[in-house]
């Protein structure tokens, strides 16, 4: 007699910790061929409040490991994630719909991403800050410092890498992330969670919210606690980029704008994912005796 | 017998105010097709000159004009842009008094300021992004960094050329041309800065000026063929500008308001101290959107601080902007000392303690005494929102995680200063707050090469340094 | 200028009698006074450069400056007769211009204070160096015998220097000893004392901190005034430097209700920088201080230029270096 398998529940990662939604809801994923796969807990508003309280909660002690510390850990993600591919590639395949090969490919350039910002942590300041020769006798530098708390809405297409390539810019840089995963493609961004409460990425820091942009985009981009948001899920609703972007006005989040289709995530990410949030701090000192 | 200055005014003679003025669009002075206001000496009320408001077809001429002006100066190459900004940096120098003179007359600062700050650092600011215009592939903002194209730049009235300086050297050494709208109550000096363009003969449209109020300005911002915003100003308008362009193409920079701690620990070198904390919050009349408006003073010398506080206050000379001693200039518009007279009120009524020291205003003008409200706390509302003049609240603190949390517990970010003789706790605290310039152990200081600019509400993007340069190239990685 | 010694310190000074009971406590002391951070304590002095000064208070000012200097020459090729010359122009700067003011004092070295007192009578002070100036590498019996010989010679005033290698060595109590041993080495057989200045040389304290602390032990250790220098070594009296020094009695006065006298000394040639000097004593330490018996100027070329401006004033026309004399 065969073996009935045991299923896993899949569910929100809030804090460190896993819980249900707050709303009891959950919704049915299905594969790309529109077979039953699993119930993924359905993130409400309320969900995304105790999210971002949950990130905030994180913030300074995040902000405040050293660079060096942040990048072991964003390299300790990656090796986890390795020991992790055929769970990865599977979800991939199955939630994308494409072949083995090709889902090898994306696991392989999400794991290569993570790696490639592991080591930006303790370069981007070298790179993008400088000292300041301020006509007069004063020591003047300014430096990147993380913004704060992002609310990430992932990619609906690119399930890992299109998430992977949102979420590793953020946290490099010492922000905590309050992501919504693709709706329809929800099972890696569970899966890439439970790796990370096994990475020694403190709870809280990355927060990841199974659900639907469309309803959970405007409660993060109005949200006061909410320091910046990347609006990579909404790519190509131009209407509801528009009302997002609105919303964040209310305390002038960082945008990253909603590209008007969704890029290929293997291109090279270049600079601006982490530079659209960070703040430039400048310190000013007297040089005397 | 005392020490009685005798006054010593600054010749109002070197400068010439024209009895009416228009659009500078194209290269040329042109009439505007709306209607025309009055702009004032704050200090004596007295009509300056009249000057053309400019409607929404005025902005279109003055937009249509930068996009052509584009095309050339974009493809002109950066060391022959970079000759243009180093005679206008030239020219700054040369008419620098008559700047400063005209600057104090219009927005009533002392030309003790416009004269020793705002005018060398204007000439500063061409002078360092002049140097960069033939040198941005070596900003490392990219391997090709290429202009945005038409910049609509908004500024206040607080330091209406230094602001000027901030927004137009940057954006012409990248290659960018802009229409840029001075602020309704200081439009003269931007006007002067016209004829200066127009002696340095950079070519016509580069730099358009219209003048107006804020229906001029919002026509600026929201011009379809606008590529970038620059505004400095309050974040209501900050935020709504950022409304405004939603969905849009159109990069932005956005300078607004603060409410900046200004934290002084008991180990403080109190003199400099002293000085940091009057210079913080009176310079420019408190005009500063990085102003040290909270004074954050550790309850163990509270009371030395604050006596010696009063005492250096004692000293400060109100009065007329021209005269070369006077420390605190007129406030720059009925409206806003409205404002600061309404906060001040607010401040008495929920318990706040006001001193000033005794002082004659003159009798004609708008003037506002230097101030300072004791027994503030954090629910005061004086203590929270921007006054935007000479009113300090001061509040106290216990330990260094307490100044931290009273510091950050604002929606604004802009500056900070932290004053203590102990190295590490100068980076402990530099490292904690939550503002874009960090001023430890002095107050106020600008440099064209240091970026400026805010956390949270007090907007984003930066202005000087290298990283100014990111807000007006495509792509650019800051 | 003849006072009586008081025979009990001020009862402002008592409360500090603990302080200086030790090395041990006069160092915590002076180390605890606030620093002085360079920068802002000369973007201060700066700022107050700044002020302009213009018709009626140039005129008080210039005729106050005059009343505050101590015309000096410490040359080793000093004469009679070069320190009688410069006696009777400190009797009458501007011998065309009977309404111009007498300097405080002549300042010389100890073994000319007859010659000058046989002219200016005490119609002007004299003030003498003492204290093995300018380097005070002496021993304290020397030093002592140095300052009661200018006294005894009818020197009005002291201008000791302390021994900067010992402040610099930490030696913080011996410095103030040695002042409260010249003090006494001041006081007349009447029981009067001639006033005791102490020169800190500031050029070799080289921080405002070391000023600052500098001034506290000296006024802690009774004298009447603090003086930046010897004008030996440069840099000699700067603004700044006095800024700290005039922070340093407006804050005494404030801890124990005694006044002490500041003097630059050295480098104050024009009248511009005077000027300067008097807009800082003003706004620093405050009216109370704009007096010759609180503030000098340590000076010799800077009497001239301080009578040509002074001509200018009264004539409306530029004067030139012919028109005063060169003493």
């Amino acid at each position: 007699m065969a073996r009935i398998d045991v299923r896993k529940t899949y569910k929100l990662y809030i804090g460190g910790a896993f819980p249900r939604s707050e709303s009891g809801h959950s919704y049915e994923v299905a594969d790309s061929k529109g077979r039953f796969v699993a119930n993924a807990a359905l993130a409400s508003r309320k969900d995304v409040r105790d999210a971002v309280v949950a990130a905030r909660k994180a913030a300074s002690g995040w902000a405040g490991r050293t660079a060096y510390n942040r990048g072991q850990i964003l390299y300790r993600i990656a090796e986890v994630m390795e020991d992790r591919r055929p769970q990865f590639e599977e979800a991939v395949r199955q939630s994308e719909g494409i072949t083995a090969a090709a889902a090898r490919s994306q696991v392989d350039a999400a794991i290569d991403r993570l790696v490639w910002y592991a080591g930006w942590a303790d370069k981007l300041a070298q790179v993008i800050g400088n000292a300041n020769p301020v006509a007069g006798p004063f020591f003047n530098h300014t430096a990147p410092e993380p913004t704060g708390v992002v609310g990430v809405l992932a990619p609906q297409s690119s399930s890992l890498l299109g998430l992977v390539s949102v979420v590793a810019p953020v946290i490099v840089t010492g922000n905590v992330a309050v992501v919504v995963s693709s709706y329809d493609r929800p099972l890696p961004a569970v899966t890439f969670s439970e790796v990370l409460a096994t990475s020694d990425v403190p709870g809280g820091v990355v927060n990841i919210l199974t659900g639907d942009a469309v309803v959970l985009g405007p409660w993060l981009a109005a949200h006061m606690d909410v320091n910046a948001i990347d609006l990579a899920g909404v790519a190509g609703d131009a209407e509801l980029a528009t009302s997002l972007e609105v919303a964040a006005a209310d305390n002038l989040k960082r945008v990253r704008r909603a590209p008007e289709t969704e890029p290929d995530w293997t291109n090279d990410p270049g600079l601006s994912p982490m530079t659209g949030f960070v703040e430039h701090k400048t310190v000013w000192h007297p040089i005397g005796i | 017998m005392g020490f009685e200055y005798a006054p010593a005014p600054e010749s109002r003679s070197i400068v010439d105010i024209k009895a009416s003025y228009g659009l500078f669009i194209d290269g040329e002075f042109v009439d505007g097709r709306g209607s025309s206001f009055k702009t004032i000496n704050p200090a004596t009320e007295e009509t300056l000159a009249e000057v053309a408001e400019a409607s929404d077809a005025d902005v279109d001429l003055a937009v249509k004009a930068a996009r052509r002006a584009f095309r050339g100066w974009s493809r002109m190459s950066g060391k022959e842009r970079a000759k243009y900004l180093f005679r206008i940096a030239r020219i700054i120098q040369e008419r620098g008094r008559e700047l400063a003179v005209l600057e104090s007359i219009d927005n009533g600062k002392p030309i003790k300021e416009s004269r020793d700050v705002d005018v060398p650092v204007v000439a500063a600011h061409f002078f360092y992004y002049a140097g960069w215009a033939d040198k941005l592939e070596y900003a490392g903002l990219g391997p090709n960094p290429q202009p945005l194209g038409v910049a609509g730049q908004v500024i206040p009235w607080n330091f209406p050329l230094l602001m000027l300086a901030w927004k137009v050297a940057p954006a012409l050494a990248c290659g960018n041309t802009v229409v840029l709208k001075p602020a309704e109550t200081t439009p003269l000096t931007a006007l002067l800065f016209a004829e200066i363009c127009q002696q340095a003969d950079l070519p016509p449209g580069v730099v358009n000026i219209v003048t107006g109020a804020g229906g001029t300005g919002q026509a600026v911002v929201s011009h379809p063929d606008v590529d970038k915003v620059a505004f400095t100003g309050s974040t209501a308008v900050g935020k709504a500008i950022a409304r405004a362009i939603a969905g849009t193409d159109k990069k932005a920079t956005l300078e607004l308001g603060g409410k900046a701690a200004n934290i002084v620990f008991d180990d403080a070198a109190i003199d400099q101290a002293i000085e940091g904390i009057v210079g913080g919050i009176f310079f420019n009349q408190g005009h500063v959107c990085c102003a040290g408006s909270r004074l954050l003073v550790q309850e163990s010398v509270a009371d030395e601080v604050l006596a010696r506080l009063k005492r250096r206050m004692g000293t400060l000379r109100v009065g007329d902007p021209l005269d070369k001693n006077t420390d605190i200039g007129a406030i720059n518009s009925a409206e806003q000392l409205g404002r600061i007279r309404e906060l001040s009120e607010i401040g008495v009524a929920e318990g706040a303690e006001r001193w000033a020291p005794a002082c004659d205003l003159p009798s004609s003008g708008f003037w506002f005494p230097p101030t300072i409200f004791t027994g503030v706390t954090q629910a005061h509302r004086i203590a929270r929102e921007e006054v935007f003049g000479p009113v300090l609240s001061v509040l106290t603190f216990r330990t260094p995680a307490e100044a931290v949390e009273k510091a950050n517990n604002t929606p604004y970010g802009l500056s900070a200063g932290v004053w203590t003789e102990k190295g590490s706790r100068i980076l402990h605290m530099a490292s904690q707050l939550r503002a874009g310039v960090v001023w430890a152990n002095t107050f106020n200081k600008f440099d064209p090469t240091s970026p400026f600019g805010g956390y949270k509400e007090s907007g984003y993007g930066r202005e000087g340094g290298r990283q100014g340069l990111a807000a007006y190239l495509k792509g650019a990685d800051a | 200028m003849s006072t009586t010694v008081p025979t009990d310190p001020a009862p402002g000074l008592a409360a500090y009698s603990e302080v200086t009971a030790s090395e041990a406590s006069l160092r915590r002391f002076l180390h605890g006074l606030p620093g002085v951070d360079q920068v802002g304590a000369e973007a201060r002095a700066a700022g107050l450069g700044t002020r302009s000064i213009k018709t009626t208070a140039k005129a008080w000012a210039l005729d106050l400056a005059i009343r505050m200097v101590d015309l000096t020459t410490l040359e080793g090729q000093d004469t009679p007769g070069k320190v009688r010359a410069l006696a009777n122009k400190a009797l009458r700067p501007d011998p065309a211009d009977p309404s111009c003011p007498s300097v405080a004092a002549v300042c010389v070295y100890g073994d000319l204070v007859g010659e000058v007192k046989a002219i200016v009578g005490s119609q002007v002070n004299v003030a003498a160096v003492a204290t093995a100036f300018p380097s005070g590498r002496a021993s304290m019996a020397v030093k002592l015998a140095d300052t009661r010989d200018a006294v005894a010679q009818g020197a009005d005033e002291i201008d000791m220097v302390i021994d900067r290698g010992a402040f610099l060595a930490g030696h913080y109590l011996q410095v103030f000893e040695e002042i409260v041993a010249t003090r006494e080495a001041c006081v007349r057989p009447d029981g009067s004392h001639a006033h005791l200045k102490v020169i800190f040389e500031t050029g070799e304290l080289q921080t405002y901190d070391n000023v600052r602390r500098a001034s506290w032990l000296a006024m802690l250790a009774g004298t009447d005034f603090i003086k930046t220098s010897t004008g030996k070594v440069q840099p000699a009296a700067t603004l700044p430097v006095t800024l700290v020094m005039l922070e340093a009695v407006r804050d005494f006065r404030e801890a124990t209700g005694v006044q002490i006298g500041v003097k630059p000394a050295g480098g104050i040639r024009t009248t511009k920088d005077a000027i300067k000097y008097l807009v800082m004593v003003n706004e620093i330490a405050g009216d109370d201080w704009l007096d010759p018996d609180w503030f000098r100027f340590g000076a010799s070329t800077l009497l001239n230029d301080l009578l040509m401006q002074r001509t200018k004033m009264t004539t409306g026309r530029y004067s030139g270096p012919d028109y005063f004399t060169l003493d």
